[in-house]
């Protein structure tokens, strides 16, 4: 019973939304508007040949190596700057001038310097992944306790080790906020990256589709899109729950008070 | 024989050299702010020696937190010195481990009980055997030996203390500080709490220095009570304290010794409110 309700909250809505658009769309053709029968068969037929190993996974590899990259060098940097009065001082200007640029306007520069190649479509996503992992590291070290930098300082816990055992666990709920907000501009920068000057790829293939008026075939590539954000925040979910499973049942414990 | 004064020292009682374990000498420490200096400790001097259990306790406000720090190098004192064991403390010792007052807030949330007390140890490069070894007698030591794989914040505020005492303890420190440490948690655990101090004190013959605002927690658990003065704080008295050795919550309790010292301690630290200081106290700052 249990188990059929929650399948029911999961289900619910989205059935309600595919009955309401299959309804209008059943009546009077649109040709801009797909039936669901046939958005199925286009996208069976689309995506699932070579158009998957071509575009889908060359773009899928391009959006974790970038985010992987940010996320990396967002902690790394931010470790750095975070501890560090000075270096804050005079970074925190420049950042926020750096994170205020909407990441896109730097397609075409990055064309010139890096060249188009996947170099560039990579460089993109980095250049505006890196911005909230590295903004909340810089937070989450700085907010970092006093009790516990006196424990670990007067046990002997210093430099390195101090940043294993106490400075990242401790940074890790703010760190993950940033990473989930890396996630969603992750794929957009993907697709965005790939509409300039580029001959493969889910965002050139679903202008492409848009431009020869294959309208099935353009809507089944954003339903792509969207498969690929929901699994990449299961992913961001399962990890989350691994990594913060203390924080959420201390912040259970907090609240229950 | 009931009437007489405890023994007392004014100022401070030191050791003949070679023979204290941890000495202050004439400790100043003057905080810089923008509203101007504020000195929290004028000049404290006093030694103890090894396998002491020695309280301080002095007025809210009397510079105990600061004291506590600076012998733990964890603050710079603006003059004089620490010595443990002869060597002159510049940060925190090896010897030494601290038992803050905010339990929760010491422990690290993110590793479990036995986790927690193993942290220093492997941060140390003690082998692993050797650690389980020490972090199950630790944590026995302190009745809380069924929750190793717990969280700190799932439990009570009083076993989360004990924690914190068994991971000060597993480091197996020659001197253990303590900073108002049950001054959180409510009276029944604090009991509990107090005995176990003492039977882990006996048990380890490890050297405490217990810090507290209360004065009948100081008399109960100290062999020895050294009484601040407020701020600026200097050693108002430094008294033995000459219960049995054997100490139980009901019966030293209501001894008459254990009223005659209260009073005494009481009495003293109401004179230090009003401002009193010892004469040699202060020819000792005058020099």
């Amino acid at each position: 019973m249990k188990i059929l309700k929650s399948f029911g909250y999961l289900l619910g809505l989205p059935l309600i939304l595919l009955t309401w658009w299959w309804l209008a769309t059943s009546g009077a053709p649109n040709f801009f508007v797909p039936t669901p029968a046939k958005l199925v068969t286009t996208f069976i037929e689309t995506w699932f040949g070579e158009r998957m190993l071509t575009d889908v996974l060359p773009s899928i590899m391009r959006l974790v190596v970038g985010v992987l990259a940010a996320i990396v060098l967002g902690i790394v940097l931010g470790l750095a700057v975070g501890l560090n009065r000075t270096l804050r001082a005079v970074t925190e200007p420049v950042f926020e001038f750096f994170r205020a640029l909407p990441p896109p306007v730097l397609v075409p520069v990055l064309m010139l310097l890096v060249g188009i190649n996947d170099g560039m479509k990579v460089a993109v996503i980095i250049s505006g992944c890196i911005w909230p992992v590295l903004l909340n590291t810089i937070e989450g070290v700085r907010s970092i306790d006093p009790v516990q930098n006196e424990t670990s300082r007067s046990y002997g816990i210093t430099g390195f080790s101090r940043i294993r055992y106490q400075i990242l666990p401790s940074a890790t709920p703010t760190i993950m906020a940033g990473v989930r907000q890396a996630l969603s501009i992750g794929l957009i920068l993907m697709v965005i990256s790939e509409m300039f000057a580029s001959s493969s790829g889910l965002g050139f293939t679903i202008v492409q589709f848009q431009r020869s008026f294959a309208v099935p075939e353009m809507w089944s590539g954003i339903v792509v899109l969207g498969l690929i954000g929901v699994a990449l925040s299961f992913i961001f979910q399962w990890v989350q729950r691994r990594v913060l499973r203390w924080y959420h049942g201390l912040k259970e414990v907090e609240n229950a008070v | 024989m009931q009437s007489e004064n405890p023994t007392s020292h004014q100022g401070g009682r030191t050791l003949p050299e070679g023979e204290a374990l941890l000495s202050v000498r004439n400790l100043k420490k003057v905080y810089h702010t923008d509203a101007g200096d504020i000195e929290a400790v004028r000049n404290l001097t006093f030694d103890l020696g090894s396998g002491e259990l020695v309280c301080l306790v002095g007025p809210s406000g009397s510079g105990k937190t600061t004291l506590l720090k600076c012998i733990a190098g964890l603050l710079n004192s603006t003059s004089g010195e620490v010595l443990l064991d002869g060597q002159k403390v510049t940060g925190p010792p090896k010897k030494m481990a601290v038992v803050f007052q905010e339990y929760g807030r010491s422990l690290f949330p993110w590793l479990r009980v036995a986790e927690n007390v193993e942290l220093p140890l492997k941060n140390a490069g003690v082998p692993k055997e050797e650690r389980k070894r020490l972090v199950a007698e630790a944590l026995e030591a302190v009745g809380l030996d069924h929750v190793p794989r717990s969280y700190p914040w799932q439990l009570s505020g009083g076993m989360q203390q004990r924690v914190a005492i068994a991971r000060a303890v597993a480091y197996q420190p020659e001197v253990l500080l303590m900073d108002e440490p049950f001054a959180a948690v409510d009276a029944q655990t604090r009991a509990d709490l107090e005995d176990l101090i003492r039977s882990v004190w006996k048990k380890l013959g490890v050297t405490v220095l217990f810090v507290t605002h209360d004065i009948d927690e100081s008399i109960y658990l100290g062999e020895r009570v050294i009484i601040l003065s407020s701020s600026p704080t200097i050693v108002q008295e430094d008294i033995v304290i000459d219960l049995p050795a054997e100490r139980d919550q009901l019966e030293t309790r209501s001894l008459p010794r254990f009223t005659e010292l209260r009073h005494h301690v009481y009495a003293e630290i109401q004179k230090a409110k009003q401002g009193h200081r010892p004469e040699e106290a202060i020819t000792m700052v005058a020099k």
